[in-house]
């Protein structure tokens, strides 16, 4: 007797729920209650529930009334059929698709484990050079690398850089040209922020399990994917922001002068959004690096490695240094970017 | 008007609002701007303007705030579109335009410069000017050299490299003006160019406007909210208020014959013996010939105060181009130093 029996019977929908009558699999619950109800027959004579016990009608208390009603463990599997139906379809549109970033991933990852460190570390100063043109932070950057090779945590720093190199260009080559159109477009606008509103706070983890079903563990777009939809919001979000911003002024001079919708896009409103677009390169550039961490879990190599083993074995420092080693990382590239971004800020401000 | 009008705007209209087309039959049948604004919540922004703009003058076209002058600019080249009417640019109707012909016209016909100087602040001042050059498809070495040139022209060589925002607000406008002089285009648009500068530089840049303006004779739109500003530019003067055009004329006359309170009231704050001319207070000749001296047609009544010493038993023989023109007796030029009211216009006359 489920509390809400009456209800279907007052309905006259009784019939109707006992003709399609599915014994899914028992619920744990119900073969607790089951095999207690063998061992204590006095239990059987189940009192009518009070008023004050009346519980929310969920499915699952639906279910016990009437079985044509599903139960929530039927709708997650529902869920699960239906991406595993489409899975195909769409592993067959988004597998060739997405080929390019796994080349990438691997290439970049090849490249920069072929060249030796002291070729390497130049090289990464060489661009922080043309980047900054500023002293205090190649010697910032050489010292944090020095020490992360010091205490041989090298190549997976370096192993991290490389992923957020390739998927912080991803990010830009995708999200700028997004950022443009849906300047352009009110409508593309509406449509865009919920998404990436979604995009930003869907728990990062859950960005992994449908990745893990469409592609295989080995391949690295897996973990690249991740990286991308987790990180492309803020450079679209500000590419659109800083196109928005541009002056309107200048704008209406550009079209006096009988500029072309090109000209005005590269002439003009790219060169004015370029403070925008950078400040969200640098919010794209820390949210990769968030991300990697968390996509070791999918055998995203790197630091986040290392901190994986750190809480699967329980050991404390390896955990804690290679944290500290993110850390770092992070510093740096939030550093450089934010001074590129200072520079060329000066070099337009109005 | 011996020859065909440069730029010649035929019954336009413009109303803001969602349903235009049907707001305008309510204003074609008689409904006024207040009317339409309550009842169909449209604004009429212009309304019946017919103006025609003679080659290498300066028609200036003057109203206050809200009177729909910078609207009235912008449809020349189309950067807002009519509701309705015509604009008519040597003899072809730029509504009939499409987008390339459209463009071709802003590169190669007109010229803008603008009220906040609207520079692009990320290139330098020598890019700034050759911009309309570049634009056009030209090569960067001929558009330097077109910038270069009317840069040295306006008064700004020296500061090619520098960037906008490292210029004063009068030297910014210059490079306004360069820009809108390198296109070459025969007609010069001007939204209350000089209004964000203050008074001083204001008068320079007026200077410097009139004597570009003897050298190169372009069809020049002025838009302004300053009388002074519009007396001393214009040859041909365009009222404006609330969207309809009150009078227009040679500036003297309307500054002699206001046909409504309106321009009553704008013309009664002005420094009238600095702006009136001889020529606008002589008389014809009437065979006397006792005068007290000889002045020219195109001096300003100022001019000859100073001159009589103030006697007002004077009177002046007027030449122009060594021609005898007219005579100036100083109780005419006392007189017209005082507004006349619209209605007495005519007696006075």
């Amino acid at each position: 007797m489920a509390a809400y029996d009456g209800l279907f019977q007052t309905l006259g929908l009784s019939d109707w729920c006992d003709q399609n009558k599915t014994d899914g699999p028992m619920t744990m619950a119900e073969l607790l209650a089951q095999s207690g109800k063998k061992s204590d027959d006095t239990a059987s004579a189940e009192p009518a529930t009070s008023f004050w016990d009346t519980p929310f009608p969920s499915l699952d208390e639906l279910n016990q009334s009437c079985k044509s009603i599903a139960r929530t463990r039927d709708m997650t599997s529902w869920v699960e059929e239906l991406f595993l139906s489409v899975k195909d379809t769409l592993k067959f549109v988004l597998d060739p698709l997405t080929q390019p970033l796994s080349w990438a991933l691997d290439g970049s990852l090849w490249l920069f484990q072929a060249l030796p460190w002291f070729v390497m570390i130049p090289l990464l100063l060489l661009v922080v050079w043309a980047a900054t043109r500023s002293w205090a932070l190649i010697g910032f950057v050489a010292v944090s690398f020095l020490f992360l090779s010091f205490i041989d945590h090298y190549v997976p720093a370096i192993q991290t850089l490389s992923i957020i190199f390739v998927c912080t260009g991803f990010c830009v080559a995708l999200g700028v040209p997004i950022g443009i159109l849906m300047s352009r477009s009110n409508a593309l606008q509406r449509f865009a922020i919920p998404v990436l509103d979604m995009l930003q706070t869907l728990p990062t983890f859950v960005y992994l399990i449908p990745l893990i079903f469409l592609f295989s563990v080995t391949e690295s777009k897996l973990y690249g994917i991740a990286i991308i939809l987790y990180a492309i919001v803020p450079v679209i979000r500000l590419t659109d922001l800083g196109i928005r911003l541009v002056d309107r002024d200048v704008i209406e001079a550009a079209d006096a002068f009988g500029m072309s919708t090109r000209q005005k896009l590269f002439g003009v409103q790219i060169p004015l959004a370029l403070p925008n677009i950078m400040a969200g390169v640098n919010q794209t550039i820390m949210m990769s690096l968030a991300m990697v961490v968390i996509a070791s879990l999918v055998s995203a190599p790197g630091l986040g490695v290392l901190v994986l083993r750190g809480i699967r074995n329980l050991e404390l420092g390896v955990g804690l240094v290679s944290g500290l080693c993110i850390v770092l990382l992070a510093i740096v590239l939030d550093r450089v970017t934010k001074a590129s971004l200072s520079r060329i800020n000066a070099a337009q401000q109005h | 008007m011996t020859n065909d009008p440069k730029v010649s705007i035929r019954g336009l209209y413009k109303i803001f609002g969602n349903d235009p087309q049907n707001a305008l039959q309510h204003v074609y049948n008689g409904m006024g701007k207040t009317e339409l604004l309550e009842t169909h919540g449209h604004v009429l922004g212009l309304q019946d303007i017919n103006v025609d703009m003679q080659p290498n003058e300066v028609t200036v076209i003057m109203g206050l705030s809200g009177s729909g002058k910078s609207t009235l600019i912008r449809h020349l080249n189309r950067l807002i579109e009519p509701t309705a009417g015509e604009v008519i640019v040597d003899g072809e109707n730029v509504l009939d335009y499409d987008e390339a012909a459209l463009r071709q016209l802003r590169q190669q016909k007109m010229s803008m410069v603008f009220q906040k100087f609207a520079l692009l602040p990320h290139r330098t001042v020598l890019q700034n000017a050759g911009m309309s050059r570049i634009v056009r498809g030209e090569d960067e070495e001929t558009a330097n050299l077109a910038g270069q040139k009317w840069l040295d022209r306006v008064g700004l060589g020296g500061f090619e490299g520098q960037y906008p925002h490292q210029l004063s607000g009068g030297m910014q406008q210059r490079v306004g003006i360069a820009r809108a002089l390198a296109s070459d285009s025969d007609i010069m648009l001007m939204d209350e160019a000089f209004s964000a500068l203050d008074p001083l530089i204001r008068t320079d840049m007026q200077d410097l406007l009139l004597e570009l303006q003897q050298d190169l004779h372009k069809t020049i739109v002025f838009i302004t909210h300053d009388l002074d500003e519009a007396l001393k530019l214009a040859d041909h003067l365009v009222i404006l208020k609330d969207g309809y055009v009150v009078q227009q004329g040679e500036p003297q006359d309307i500054l002699l014959n206001p046909n409504d309170p309106y321009i009553e009231d704008f013309v009664s704050d002005i420094n009238r013996a600095r702006v009136l001319r001889v020529r606008s207070v002589m008389k014809p000749l009437n065979g006397a010939d006792s005068f007290a001296g000889v002045v020219d047609a195109n001096d300003n009544l100022e001019k000859l105060i100073e001159l009589s010493g103030g006697d007002t038993t004077y009177a002046y023989k007027v030449q122009q181009d060594g021609q005898d023109v007219g005579i100036l007796d100083m109780k005419d030029l006392v007189r017209a130093l005082v507004p006349a009211h619209a209605s007495e216009s005519t007696v006075t006359r």
